[in-house]
């Protein structure tokens, strides 16, 4: 008989059992033993159907495919670029995939990127052995020019980017600063320099008190407090 | 160079007249904090927080040999590991040039300016003294750990005490109430030069893309007693003359908070 151990929303730690039985199926952040469903990480158990799956509340960035993110250029290859993901893996990102230009054979690779560019990239895979291929091929996927780069909990940024981009659209028209979060906790932006740090005291604010209810209004607010003054 | 478009953005704000973090030019960050007597088993302990940016230091008073040429005089060991966990771009292993680099501006600081009267810690002539041994330990590098070093290396000495000591042995389980007494207070303030503009107190951004820096330690009358030039820039005399006086400047205000 399967049966679901946690409630929804709880708090599980790794090893814990959030169910039993074979027709209910593991989400991420858990696995299965035997009948057992056991909580990989701590974290908040979500409930869906028959899945279960584990939000974590802190931790480092794990690479997903098709995550967007932003990267630094580590190391300039013979076939192309390493890049930082700010996870414990770096991206290989292939001249094919770098730019829609053409390359000549033995150009100069740091005219297209250079050590410690940052660029918006889209991971197109990731193998199990944590080998990550991105691509610059895409809308909104570029060199980053300028501006300043920022880390957040990479936990937090579903609630910096809001419902359909809503927390983050607010906090630019607020700001006037151009902004990109990438999935990977890095966030980029280019303003005038008392905006650039309204939009950063606004992020960490969010990611500060990411957990509290209304919490779009209570940005609002703090955005029209700060620019009034 | 590395950080390109960093240093770019931080330029055009220092021409905008602010910086990364919103403070002026010669301001440093909020809060700084000096705890004393942090560490049970050392003779002198401190903490200084510079913002983010967090330091213990050390004292440990050991009786030794003087040096053949100062018989009477007693010495100063000032010695810092940069530890991996305060800066992910540090390394385990020996000191490599930035460790070795601190320690000694710190040890310089106290040295030139005669803070510590080496004469008093002769304990016999010819035979035995007190070594200082000073320990600096980051613990969280967020930019100038000059500064932060040798303001916390400065309140240790000021908390340390004498162990036991009765001509044969030092119990270190036991603290005399006489004190290691400070002739001088010598701070040290890294002014920093970006592009044409001199900056006090640059955190790790700042540091990436730093010119040149001069770190500028003064005593309580203004008087200059040590300096260190870093960075792969030059400077000119009268550069260098401007970044003293911002060097002394702060350093008077810093000389507050101990």
């Amino acid at each position: 008989m399967s049966k679901i151990i946690v409630s929804d929303k709880s708090i599980a730690v790794p090893g814990e059992t959030l169910a039993t039985g074979m027709d209910i199926l593991p989400g991420a952040g858990t696995y299965r033993e035997g009948e057992k469903i056991v909580a990989n990480r701590l974290g908040l158990a979500m409930v869906d159907g028959r899945t279960i799956k584990l939000l974590p509340l802190a931790g480092r960035y794990i690479p997903k495919t098709g995550d967007t993110i932003i990267c630094k250029v580590i190391d300039v290859s013979f076939s192309g670029w390493r890049l930082d993901t700010n996870s414990a893996y770096s991206a290989m990102m292939s001249m094919k995939d770098a730019t829609s230009e053409f390359i000549q054979r033995g150009a100069n690779l740091t005219q297209y990127y250079d050590l410690g560019d940052y660029v918006v990239c889209k991971i197109v895979n990731v193998t199990s052995q944590k080998l990550i291929d991105v691509s610059m091929k895409g809308p909104g996927l570029r060199k980053l020019k300028g501006g300043r780069t920022i880390e957040v909990d990479p936990n937090k940024v579903p609630r910096i980017i809001g419902k359909q981009g809503s927390m983050v659209t607010m906090i630019k028209d607020a700001t006037r600063c151009s902004i990109t979060v990438g999935q990977n906790g890095l966030v980029w932006i280019l303003g005038d320099p008392m905006s650039e740090l309204l939009a950063i005291e606004a992020i960490k604010k969010i990611e500060k008190e990411s957990h509290l209810s209304g919490l779009t209004d209570k940005i609002k607010e703090f955005l029209e407090k700060s620019i009034k003054h | 160079m590395m950080y390109r478009e960093l240093r770019s953005h931080i330029i055009s704000l220092l021409n905008a007249n602010t910086r990364l973090d919103g403070r002026n030019f010669t301001e440093y960050r909020n809060p700084i904090e000096v705890e004393q007597g942090i560490i049970k088993t050392a003779e002198g302990s401190a903490r200084v927080k510079i913002g983010e940016t967090e330091i213990i230091v050390g004292v440990k008073l050991e009786v030794g040999e003087p040096y053949p040429d100062t018989p009477d005089e007693g010495t100063i060991i000032v010695g810092a590991e940069l530890l991996p966990m305060s800066n992910p771009e540090f390394e385990l292993g020996p000191p490599g040039i930035q460790a070795i680099e601190l320690a000694r501006v710190v040890d310089r600081g106290i040295r030139e300016s005669k803070a510590l009267d080496f004469k008093k810690l002769c304990i016999a002539k010819g035979e035995k003294i007190w070594m200082v041994i000073i320990d600096i330990c980051p613990i969280n590098d967020a930019g100038n750990l000059f500064d932060a070093s040798s303001l916390a290396a400065l309140a240790a000495l000021q908390d340390t005490k004498y162990p036991e000591f009765d001509g044969e042995k030092v119990d270190y389980k036991k603290k005399t109430d006489k004190k290691l007494k400070l002739e001088k207070t010598p701070i040290a303030v890294t002014v920093i030069k970006i592009g044409d503009k001199f900056i006090v107190d640059p955190d790790i951004e700042e540091e990436k893309v730093v010119d040149a820096r001069l770190t500028v330690s003064s005593i309580e009358d203004g008087t200059l007693c040590a300096m260190q030039k870093g960075g792969d820039y030059p400077l000119t005399i009268a550069e260098i003359d401007q970044m003293i006086k911002i060097g002394i400047e702060k350093g008077k205000e810093l000389r507050k908070i101990l």
